[in-house]
């Protein structure tokens, strides 16, 4: 039992070394024309996952047996931390989380081992033969620089340093899982580009196989990043849910290029243009994951998020960071040159209408990426020290948005090849006029601002356009409406979800910023103050023992129309162990607004400082979130990706 | 031709490697102040020990240091004691008590000895916002004619103070 943490080690060794037979076995098998070591990828995968998973395990156990001679447990942990709040600690550092970032590639490729009889017999192989690559170098990056099971004997501590406080929420238990599963699942993507790239067979099937993989990832990539907005959102005591925060970017890019990678699939897939150029955003959106990586933990950018910056891990990864994407970049250069497409490309058809929306995406993620690393090209440049911070983003990256917001209307009417200028005249000029007249209607009762004007009309727009879409292709038969309806394939719906999902999260955008009040107010015991038509009364604070803090706890009444509809209790916590002051937002949800109240500093004798915010819709940003992630699981499950595939 | 196209990814994927390995190891914590080559921002604080309102005039008439403290960060009980050792020497410091409650400031500076030969009260934080710092501790060095030559976020130390010597001639 003592020897636990050296069993989860050694596992890892043993799974470094399976996977690097996994990268190399079946690839000399490609090469060699030899069945046998191209059968041997499966079981390799299965063994490589299961040692892995052990190791994670092993580790989840250290954490709950309060083993503190293990130096990772000892700093991410507390004999009085609450259980659950343990088995999280797991991926609560550096090196944990990469653990669990390697624990979730393992897994999405044993689930693609299990799906692989629907692939052809030599693609199969090569494509976890990549990931076999990519797992190889992340154990060794693992191993050589970041092993969690390090031992701090024979002095061990008598406890642990603690969890950070900050980390010690619901939504930090599974914001990190999410994103991870998106980010890692876009290495299969990933790999059947590179596997395609390899085998030379660029031709729409593998499109066809990566599509539900892809749209999978992306859905959990969308959790992920709205559960991380909406923990920023009531964790961090002032009400921002989007900071552009180098981290938050790190997930926010690879989503872009991600969403791009979507939709020019469908195109591969469907009309077999755009094949090099879908390669390529697939090594692009898997590179920006791992680039995400490297900024989170060798320490070249200052974020809140960062983890403690180490050059050598730093030098490991951008080395490892070199040799994936140098290499595949460089695959793809010399092999992409080669690809004919041999449709022809229908100017008016649903493909051009995608090539703007991948065109538009690639600029905003290239945005972002000029914005997250500007400040340090700035700076290798010797050019001083700057940070680019909202306003940048803000500028540039929201008109693009709402532009391709508007297109975002339009593409799913349009027909494949060709589409008749007058037919989406026909199908849009209604929308139009209603979506400017709805959102004027709105202004007539709010402070006229053109550009929260001309957005909420965009968000508008989209929706009426998706109605309208809908509408026409159930109205179009004789047949009733309700059979119609459910004769509509599921990744048709998918796709409705996801981009209504995009209106209702534009929706809340809009309304918090155009319609939120927010104040700083000193408050004694018995004080009361009017935001928004909400009265807040101060009763004062009452001393609470938490079991790993102690905290003032604000009590605040609040009343509309002179009736009571909450009691909020915002609180102020010192965690003991690590000495950390936190700030535990009370939260009053609704469906149209959020009361919002933050305890500040205490004041001369019983008098604080209180934050208390009023803001509306926002809500709907991340059930925005939740029914794009659902249009894309939904999309992942439509029943032709069922069928096998050809040989 | 239009081969050499397709390696623009890959060119530019090299470059962007190239400025990341310049970048490792660097102190991203570094942070000059806009401050530095200006004059201390005009203020009128109360002063801990006359309790009187005093500004800029006030200030010494040689080059000193402007150590922003409070009893509520962990960190300046730190850099204390190394101070008491810099004040011993000669060097002249002026404290801001930053946002913090002055009875309790008065006892710090009472058991622990005071470096400093000035202390001014910012009860609101309003002189740490002009003088653009994040927290506490933070020191500023500057000249006799009241110009900001140097800034440092985070403990003042020996290893910190053979820099802030070199600004203090």
């Amino acid at each position: 039992m003592i020897m636990l943490p050296e069993v989860g080690h050694y596992l890892l060794i043993l799974a470094m070394m399976f996977a690097f037979v996994l990268a190399v076995l079946p690839m000399v098998g490609y090469f060699k024309r030899n069945a046998i070591l191209l059968s041997t990828a499966k079981p390799l995968t299965y063994v490589m996952t299961i040692l892995t998973c052990a190791s994670f395990v092993v580790l989840a156990i250290a954490f709950a047996q309060d083993d503190f001679s293990v130096l990772y447990v000892s700093q991410n942990s507390n004999s009085l931390l609450p259980i659950w709040y343990k088995v999280s600690a797991v991926w609560g550092g550096h090196e944990g989380s990469l653990l669990l970032w390697i624990t979730i590639l393992t897994l999405w490729a044993a689930l693609l081992a299990l799906k692989s009889h629907t692939l052809p017999n030599s693609t199969g192989p090569v494509v976890l033969s990549v990931l076999g690559i990519i797992a190889t170098g992340f154990l060794a990056f693992i191993l050589f620089t970041s092993s969690p099971f390090l031992r701090l004997l024979p002095d061990q501590p008598v406890d642990g340093v603690d969890l950070n406080p900050l980390l010690q929420d619901i939504g930090l238990i599974i914001h990190p899982p999410m994103l991870y599963m998106g980010y890692v699942g876009f290495s299969v993507a990933f790999a059947f580009a590179i596997a395609a790239l390899i085998t030379g067979n660029l031709n729409a099937s593998w499109a066809r196989w990566a599509r539900p993989w892809t749209n999978v990832s992306w859905a959990f990539l969308t959790l992920g990043i709205a559960l991380g907005s909406w923990w920023a959102y009531y964790e961090l005591g002032w009400g921002g849910w989007w900071f552009w925060d180098p981290v938050e970017n790190a997930s926010l890019m690879p989503w872009l290029a991600g969403t791009a990678l979507i939709h020019s699939l469908a195109v591969t897939e469907k009309r077999g243009v755009f094949k090099s150029w879908t390669v390529l955003l697939a090594i692009f959106t898997f590179s920006l994951s791992l680039l995400g990586t490297f900024l989170v933990r060798s320490g070249v950018l200052t974020s809140v998020h960062a983890f403690a910056s180490d050059p050598t891990r730093g030098v490991f990864i951008l080395a490892l960071l070199v040799i994936i994407i140098g290499s595949s970049l460089f695959l793809y250069a010399l092999r992409a040159s080669q690809v004919k497409s041999k449709v022809s490309f229908g100017l008016t058809g649903r493909e051009s209408w995608l090539l703007i929306n991948n065109i538009l995406l690639t600029i905003l993620t290239l945005t972002v990426l000029l914005g997250t690393l500007y400040p340090l090209i700035f700076d290798a440049f010797d050019l001083g020290k700057i940070s680019v911070g909202a306003p940048y983003f803000n500028a540039v990256f929201s008109p693009i948005a709402l532009l391709l917001i508007i297109f975002m209307g339009i593409a799913p009417l349009a027909k494949w090849h060709n589409t008749k200028g007058s037919l989406l005249w026909r199908m849009s000029w209604l929308p139009a006029i209603l979506a400017t007249a709805l959102s004027s209607l709105v202004f007539t009762f709010h402070d006229f601002d053109a550009y929260l004007w001309l957005s909420f009309a965009i968000a508008l727009w989209l929706v009426l356009m998706c109605v309208r879409d809908w509408l026409d292709k159930v109205l179009s038969t004789r047949q009733s409406l309700w059979q119609r309806a459910c004769k509509l394939p599921r990744h048709y719906y998918g796709m409705q979800l996801a981009h209504l999902g995009v209106a209702v999260s534009l929706i809340g955008v809009i309304f918090v910023s155009m319609n939120s009040t927010e104040t700083i107010v000193r408050m004694a015991p018995g004080d009361r103050v009017t935001v928004a038509h909400y009265d807040f009364e101060f009763l004062g604070t009452r001393h609470v023992e938490g079991p790993n803090y102690t905290a003032d706890t604000g009590i605040i009444n609040v009343y509309e129309n002179g009736e009571n509809i909450a009691q909020m209790l915002p609180q102020k916590r010192l965690y003991q162990a690590r000495q950390q002051m936190m700030t535990e937002a009370a939260l009053n949800p609704g469906f149209t607004r959020d009361l919002y109240i933050s305890l500040g500093e205490r004041l001369e004798g019983d008098a604080w400082g209180i934050r208390i915010y009023v803001k509306s819709f926002v809500r709907w940003i991340w059930l925005g979130g939740l029914l794009m992630m659902a249009g894309g699981l939904l999309a992942a499950w439509d029943k032709r990706y069922r069928r096998k595939t050809g040989a | 031709m239009k081969k050499l196209l397709f390696f623009i990814p890959f060119i530019a994927f090299v470059a962007l490697g190239a400025v990341f390995y310049q970048q490792l190891g660097k102190d991203t914590e570094y942070m000059p102040s806009a401050l530095v080559g200006q004059q201390i921002p005009d203020f009128k604080l109360v002063d801990m020990e006359t309790d009187a309102v005093v500004n800029n005039s006030a200030m010494p008439n040689e080059p000193y240091l402007l150590n922003f403290w409070a009893t509520w960060c962990p960190s300046c009980s730190a850099e204390h004691a190394y101070l008491g050792e810099l004040a011993e020497q000669g060097v002249n410091i002026v404290g801001v008590d930053y946002k913090d409650e002055t009875p309790a400031a008065k006892r710090w500076l009472a058991e622990r000895g005071n470096p400093y030969s000035l202390v001014l009260l910012d009860e609101m934080g309003h002189f740490g916002v002009d003088m653009g710092i994040t927290g506490a501790p933070e020191t500023f060095v500057v000249s006799a004619t009241g110009e900001i030559l140097y800034r440092h976020q985070g403990v003042v130390d020996e290893a910190v103070w053979k820099t802030l010597k070199g600004y203090m001639q």
